[in-house]
């Protein structure tokens, strides 16, 4: 007879600890402890799951085989970027985040658990402090959902059913926000307008901005940069005329701009939102994400929010210092259906990492790597730029990420992409399925972790590509 | 020799740093880390990156972040995440409907170090990610198996998102057949507060049953609520009481009828695995909750994976893109025009999908059934062991037996004593346990404490939780002002929280208390 296998992650599979237990709730056999489970409704069989690999030394083995064939972004350069650039992450952030304490823990309150609020806190204001907004929650599932709970914010603050979104908003975003303003019955859903953006420039088309905003319109979003990596210069008027059209004026922005770009509130943003990726948050194949929302000081906008919120306050102890969840009565656990949208389990483990980087860097550290982001950007460009038959396709100013056009290349941008995994090369996003108005344009995105010996290989490579050499 | 824990009570302190706050450790000047700076042929061929910034977009004012130097900001939060328990530290049963499991460290340095999962880049080539699509598509067929369903999205980073996206496909199932007059969702009051909310969310009216005598609604209220307007009835099973309902395909049946949709919210499925499945049971969506069930840490709230599965009717409807294999080599479908879209950036949080799928292959078929045996055998006898301590109650069916978890009330003791729940709860604290998870709302049961002993837990693990509440129950009687002052060994008193829903007095970051304290509403924290 084959000996039952003690499992090292469940100690009660000790057949004599286990019949002990048994006894002392009056069960004769495991099965009893289910009788209030119907036979009919009894999975009789055995479930077929592949052949266990049970010792940790296997199964470690196992996995690094299955994840070897991935190529990762340290053996091939990266041009990739679109919502997941690469970034560095500072040794600080995951000593920090892989701590046990912080990692195992959950939801329980702030006594035994004081720190997790405190990091959470530190993490509001930091944020705070480069957004310059005074309101902040705890983070959602992605930016993405960051835009689409703000668009539903608005529309609680002032009634209205119609947003304008940028026809170049990042499309996962977009059909994101789109099943989410989407309901049941069709006059409670939030009607999307998209407003064009200038061919030339990549920016928001302001006139028609102008011609699409009506008293209907709740909310104007903008990101900035933008998807296609140009900056919205336009974004203190574009925020002036929301707001005098009495709209919510939401601004989309990448946090490792704002070391260098104006903080969004300082033109006219009343919503800050935007993805933590890239302040201190791995690739993980898109793991890595987690959205902010944050807003000015007015109760109007601090009743809107559908997250959890870290306070500060005092203890009955004089002097000492107590934080903790506040204002849990907006949400759907303290009122069901009737909270603001749903919350739950998200992203706080990632506030420590992104509090960590914050900490760090300082201003100096997000000015420096926002100057370093933008000139890596700018040389790329220019060097893909001297290539014959590419050209790049905006001429407004970009942040790190820039549409490189294919159009005269002959070539389509999945075939060029096809040819620089030879040289080890992951070229930029391909746009032309997301948008056809651009035909074959792809987007390259540089940061400060491209080098220099990276932007020449591309650009050789690309050289060679086009010219039929590869 | 072993501990007796019924005569020899841990003495525990947590740690209390007193702990300033980042903003008040800064000196100008210092910095934490020096960041790349652009090589030296760069900046000869384009100069300064900034000179590119239009003006009304060049930032004014740097951002009033802390200067601090690298060893004092990891100074800093080291000494905040030892002012934090968290389950490496302490039996985490504290936390009922969390299903608190120990997730294995091989996991763990494997998701944080391996570069073919930490820098890999979601929208690479796919013959360059064919290990993360392998990944995917073979723990979808693994929780297929285990469930019973058909097809597993894990998009969804946590439980509540994906009765979101279970809402969002019961949308678009009702409107692909024009099917529009369905404008209810149904579901019971011990059911997670998402059941309610999300369905919410997505726009339904939401309809709640409440409970009969044995802890469950009645067949008979199910069937007076069903309609044809009802999209969908939105369930857990075993609710957050632990018990059972015997009669969920009579509900299923009932609900399929009326031509409604099926959700099983399976958050509490620890008990379950390899005993029953929903596919017995009859529904059309189901979510698992990756992150309890299939270890991954809590994280103190995520990241985590809710993983929505449906029968093959609705695959359809599922969120872009979907994991596929053509016999050769895996690859990404984003041709699914019902689909509902997004709900997560990329393809949600890979790094829990792959501690899941190597929690499941060390497993193994028997491991699972032998976890979920465990999870409910721990749960019984710690009921049992609970019952007898002075002052608790256990609503609802009396002699039944449940499955992983038990929502249990201080009621008596708070008769007796003047003392509840939290002040129990608060007192368990100075013994090293983790404050415990009392009820979602409303608090149907009163004084209610909710204790999951899932099977990471040893026997002795749950003796020891017992003697702690046997202990602080007697305190309650005997030495009030223990209780009253309580915690004592934690980082913080008792926090004084009923002034927290006035504007004035709410700050949430260190420049909202700096307007506060200068408006004169808030003290300063030092």
């Amino acid at each position: 007879m084959t000996k039952k296998t003690v499992f090292p992650y469940i100690p009660n599979s000790v057949p004599e600890i286990q019949r002990e237990m048994l006894d002392y709730v009056g069960a004769k056999d495991v099965m009893d402890l289910y009788e209030e489970i119907p036979e009919s409704l009894r999975f009789t069989g055995n479930l077929q799951l592949p052949e266990p690999i049970r010792d940790e030394a296997g199964i470690k083995r196992h996995m690094e085989r299955i994840l070897s064939k991935n190529v990762n972004c340290n053996d091939y350069d990266n041009f990739k970027g679109a919502g997941c650039a690469q970034h560095y992450v500072p040794a600080v952030c995951d000593e920090i985040a892989s701590r046990g304490e912080l990692l195992t823990c959950y939801g329980a309150e702030t006594w035994a658990d004081h720190g997790k609020y405190q990091i959470f806190f530190e993490y509001q204001s930091l944020m705070a402090e480069l957004l310059e907004m005074d309101f902040l929650t705890v983070p959602c599932h992605c930016g993405g959902q960051a835009a689409a709970t703000a668009l539903c914010m608005a529309n609680r603050i002032n009634g209205r059913k119609k947003v304008l979104l940028p026809r170049n908003m990042t499309p996962q975003n977009l059909q994101l926000v789109e099943n989410y303003l989407h309901s049941v019955h069709s006059e409670n859903a939030l009607e999307i307008v998209l407003v064009n953006y200038d061919p030339v420039t990549g920016q928001i088309d302001l006139s028609d901005l102008k011609t699409k905003l009506d008293p209907d319109v709740s909310a104007v979003l903008i990101e900035n940069p933008n998807y296609l990596g140009i900056i919205e210069s336009n974004g203190g008027e574009i925020g002036r005329l929301a707001r005098e059209n009495g709209s919510e004026f939401i601004v989309y922005a990448d946090p490792i701009s704002l070391g260098v770009m104006e903080a969004p509130a300082n033109y006219g943003a009343t919503i800050g939102v935007g993805d933590l990726h890239s302040v201190g948050l791995h690739l993980h194949c898109g793991g890595g994400q987690a959205g902010y929302i944050a807003s000015l000081d007015e109760m109007k906008y601090i009743q809107e929010f559908k997250e959890l919120v870290d306070g500060v306050t005092d203890t009955v102890v004089p002097g000492e210092v107590g934080y903790t969840v506040v204002l849990i009565e907006r949400t759907h656990y303290a009122l069901r259906e009737k909270g603001k949208e749903f919350t739950g389990t998200q992203n706080n483990l990632w506030m420590a990492p992104v509090a960590v980087y914050l900490s760090l860097m300082g201003p100096q550290g997000m000015e420096e790597v926002g100057n370093t982001i933008m000139t890596n950007s700018q040389y790329a460009a220019k060097k893909l730029a001297t290539i014959p038959g590419i050209r790049i396709r905006f001429t407004a100013p970009f942040f790190k990420e820039f549409v490189v056009d294919f159009n005269q290349t002959g070539k389509t941008v999945a075939q060029i992409n096809q040819a620089l995994l030879s040289y080890e090369i992951f070229g930029g996003v391909d746009l032309s399925q997301d948008f056809p108005e651009l035909g074959q344009c792809a987007l390259y995105c540089a940061t400060e972790l491209t080098t220099k010996g990276a932007m020449d290989r591309l650009a050789i490579a690309l050289e060679e590509i086009l010219a039929g050499r590869e | 020799m072993k501990r007796d824990y019924t005569t020899h009570l841990r003495q525990f302190h947590e740690a209390k740093w007193d702990e300033e706050i980042i903003f008040d450790l800064s000196v100008p000047g210092q910095r934490g880390i020096l960041v790349p700076s652009p090589a030296e042929g760069v900046v000869a061929e384009v100069g300064n990156g900034v000179d590119a910034l239009p003006e009304t977009m060049r930032r004014k004012k740097a951002p009033a972040l802390p200067e601090v130097h690298q060893t004092r900001v990891n100074r800093h939060y080291m000494r905040l995440t030892q002012e934090i328990l968290g389950m490496d530290v302490t039996p985490d049963i504290s936390q009922g409907t969390c299903t608190m499991k120990y997730s294995p460290k091989v996991q763990e340095h494997l998701v944080a170090q391996n570069p073919n999962l930490v820098d890999v880049h979601p929208l690479q080539d796919e013959s360059t990610i064919q290990g993360i699509l392998e990944v995917y598509k073979k723990t979808e067929e693994m929780v297929n198996e285990i469930s019973g369903m058909d097809a597993f999205c894990f998009h969804a980073g946590g439980g509540a998102a994906a009765c979101y996206e279970g809402a969002c496909v019961v949308r678009a199932y009702h409107e692909s057949r024009g099917d529009t007059q369905r404008d209810e969702i149904i579901t019971t009051i011990f059911s997670h507060p998402c059941d309610a909310g999300a369905p919410a969310t997505a726009g339904y009216k939401v309809i709640t049953l409440m409970p009969d005598e044995n802890g469950i609604p009645s067949l008979e209220a199910l069937k007076a609520a069903l309609s044809p307007k009802t999209a969908a009835i939105f369930v857990t099973n075993p609710e957050d009481t632990g018990i059972f309902n015997p009669r969920i395909k009579e509900y299923v049946d009932a609900a399929h009828e009326v031509g409604a949709l099926c959700y099983y919210d399976q958050a509490n499925v620890n008990g379950m695995m390899g005993i029953t499945r929903a596919k017995e049971a009859g529904f059309d969506l189901i979510h698992y909750n990756l992150h309890k069930t299939f270890s991954s840490p809590h994280g103190g709230m995520g990241p985590g994976c809710g993983a929505l599965g449906v029968r093959e009717f609705l695959k359809p409807f599922l969120p872009v893109p979907r994991v596929e294999y053509d016999g050769r080599r895996y690859y990404l479908d984003y041709d699914c025009p019902q689909s509902i879209g997004k709900v997560r950036s990329f393809m949600g949080n890979v790094h829990v999908v792959v501690r899941a799928y190597m929690w499941i292959m060390q497993m193994g078929a028997e491991g699972l059934k032998e976890a979920a045996i465990c999870s409910v055998l721990n749960n019984q006898y710690l009921m049992k062991k609970i019952s007898e301590i002075r002052g608790v109650k256990i609503y609802y069916a009396p002699g039944k037996r449940r499955l992983e978890q038990c929502r249990y009330s201080w009621e008596p003791l708070k008769e007796e004593t003047g003392f509840g729940t939290m002040d129990v709860s608060k007192r368990i604290v100075d013994f090293g346990l983790e404050h415990y998870w009392q009820s979602h709302h409303p608090h149907i049961v009163p004084e209610p404490f909710t204790l999951e002993p899932t099977e990471s837990n040893s026997k002795d693990d749950l003796d020891e939780y017992v003697a702690i509440l046997k202990e602080v129950s007697r305190e309650c009687y005997e030495e009030p002002e223990l209780i009253r002052q309580a915690p004592h060994n934690a980082p913080i008193h008792n926090i004084l929280v009923d002034e927290i829903n006035d504007f004035d007095k709410i700050a949430v970051t260190w420049r909202q208390l700096q307007k506060r304290i200068a408006k004169g509403t808030m003290k300063e924290i030092k």
